[in-house]
């Protein structure tokens, strides 16, 4: 099977590419950022998801899948341009995929979706509708990426479209949300608050596209690897600090004194957990996580180890 | 062994027939050293300062799902933490009771976090339902924060009962396991709630005692379980025979009410003369 995968010069993109290869199928990306050391026979396209010379991809290449890992989720981003990104390329991807004969295409999403907050249920079934909206507005532009795909299921019959909520990742990549939050020495957390947080492999994220392209998979499904534990937790784990703030001097340290800058919206999912009910992705796929806690900070801490 | 752990409520909470991960946490948060400690403080009470006398805890299923339906007496959750604990220290095997507490602790720092590595969520039918199919032991108090604000004269009667309790036992299937909770209302005699004050600190209301402060008494409080209801259903039932089984929980507990406070007025008469 030829897979194209936008966003192929990510972390993730370049682990999905290897799983591909190693599964016998053949790989092209799109990205706007180089990969200098991509594997021999895939092809790097230098372009962006929204503009012709993507299209012209999907035109000459002719692939049988996409996977669209294109969305921008870090916040540091300005919002205006996130936008762009996250809806009209996923519009982009979906409409030249509907005219270039593509058979499957798979959304990458995530568990921000569901969103943090006191009163939503601890294990988000894919049917619970997105709170984030309006504890996390500036989220919103991945919700309605989410959404959008999620419509591909109705409007393009004949796409088999399938929309994958990953919860955080962690691991040899050392990047995304999770990693770059732990990766100081210390790490601030709000007192009196200590959620559960689910996350995952980087390696079983990208198992989870290869198995939920080989079975063709149809809709929307949560993924996540072993059961989440409480934040204190991995941070202890992780053999870093934690130093709990209370949120009124959280919310004033932000982007000062070391602190990350983040939307004020981001201190929700610090008190409040987004966790998943991820049986039928299991079930639809037979799923299993390779990687249990242990080994996802051993390989974690080997890439990121405590800074001295 | 940890600070403030005592040995033999750490053996108990090993003996729990729950999944644990590696570092002792299960699937909703609850941890095997937070129960431990907070089992410890509550042992003492529950030895030492009250006199907690449980009656019928064999007819409390001892594995499998159930639901554990009871009257609020006195403020505070006491209640809620007496029925836990005797579930704790009185039940063999050992067994967790996953209560569901009111939204508001959610956002009170330490709230959500205490209670969540206790096992207790907040509550949310999909919680309830959630537990019950992963065969936990669920407690419900079906008069809600109006039960919890009962005053002293009010102590042994019953308010309005929410029906949604019964919906998820037939759709999860589960038996009902009335019970009746009796002293709440004489270890925090209630005679009146602020609601402002209560506001100012996050509660829906804060009970006041003759004595001021809502700090419970030290007296005797009783537990009466009794045999499982098992509805048949499937939860889609109308209105009208929800109601008609509520009731007949209802009636039990008001019953179960009435022989317990029977029997502690005779303590309470013999004991004088």
């Amino acid at each position: 099977m030829k897979v194209l995968l936008t966003g192929i010069s990510g972390s993730s993109g370049r682990l999905v590419t290897h799983k591909l290869l190693a599964a016998g199928h053949q790989v092209i990306g799109i990205d706007r950022r180089p990969w200098p050391e991509a594997p021999a026979g895939v092809s790097v396209h230098k372009a962006d998801v929204r503009k012709r010379s993507a299209e012209e991809v999907f035109r000459t290449e002719r692939p049988d899948a996409v996977v669209h890992m294109a969305t921008v989720t870090h916040l540091a981003r300005r919002s205006e341009d996130r936008y762009q990104i996250n809806l009209q390329g996923t519009r982009a991807v979906f409409d030249h995929s509907n005219a270039y004969g593509v058979k499957q295409v798979l959304f990458v999403g995530r568990h921000t979706f569901y969103g943090a907050s006191a009163a939503s249920p601890l294990y988000h079934g894919e049917d619970d509708p997105p709170q984030s909206v309006n504890v996390f507005p500036e989220l919103s532009d991945l919700v309605a990426a989410d959404l959008y795909a999620g419509s591909a299921l109705w409007r393009y019959e004949n796409l088999s479209t399938c929309i994958l909520r990953f919860c955080y990742t962690l691991g040899p990549a050392c990047s995304g949300t999770l990693a770059s939050y732990l990766k100081g020495k210390r790490v601030p957390t709000v007192l009196g608050f200590d959620p559960l947080f689910q996350f995952m492999h980087d390696d079983d994220l990208a198992t989870a596209i290869v198995l939920a392209l080989d079975k063709s998979l149809r809709g929307v499904f949560n993924v996540a690897g072993p059961s989440p534990v409480p934040l204190s937790v991995v941070i202890r784990e992780a053999g870093r600090r934690q130093i709990p703030v209370p949120e009124v001097m959280f919310r004033l340290a932000m982007g000062r004194m070391g602190f990350p800058r983040l939307p004020q919206g981001a201190i929700a999912h610090l008190k409040f957990p987004v966790t998943m009910n991820t049986e039928a992705f299991r079930e639809a796929t037979g799923f299993a996580h390779e990687h249990d806690h242990a080994s996802i900070i051993r390989d974690f801490l080997s890439v990121c180890p405590v800074p001295s | 062994m940890a600070w403030l752990v005592d040995d033999e409520i750490m053996d108990r909470v090993e003996q729990l027939e729950i999944d644990f991960n590696r570092y002792g946490v299960d699937a909703y948060g609850a941890s095997k050293k937070g129960m431990a400690r907070a089992g410890t403080v509550m042992a003492w009470l529950y030895r030492n300062y009250f006199h907690v006398s449980v009656h019928g805890i064999e007819h409390v299923p001892k594995r499998g799902r159930g639901m554990l339906v009871g009257n609020h007496s006195g403020g505070l959750a006491l209640d809620a933490m007496i029925v836990t604990a005797s579930m704790m220290l009185e039940a063999e095997p050992p067994r967790l009771v996953n209560a569901m507490a009111d939204k508001f602790i959610e956002r009170v720092p330490f709230g959500s976090m205490i209670l969540s590595r206790l096992g207790q969520l907040t509550g949310l039918p999909e919680h309830a339902l959630r537990l019950l199919n992963d065969e936990r032991l669920l407690m419900v108090f079906p008069e809600g924060h109006h039960g919890t604000a009962k005053l002293y004269g009010d102590r042994n009667s019953l308010v309005r009962f929410g029906t949604g309790f019964v919906r998820l036992a037939l759709r999860a299937k589960a038996p009902i396991v009335p019970f009746a909770f009796i002293g709440g209302g004489e270890a925090i005699p209630t005679i009146a709630n602020l609601e402002r004050t209560g506001k100012l600190l996050g509660l829906p209301y804060l009970p006041v005692t003759p004595y001021g402060p809502p700090l419970p008494r030290p007296v005797a409080l009783e537990i009466y379980y009794s045999e499982p209801m098992v509805f048949e259903g499937t939860g889609n039932e109308e209105d009208r025979v929800i109601q008609g089984y509520v009731d007949q929980v209802r009636d039990r507990i008001a019953e179960l009410i009435e022989r317990g406070v029977r029997i502690r007025k005779g303590r309470g008469e013999a004991s004088q003369s």
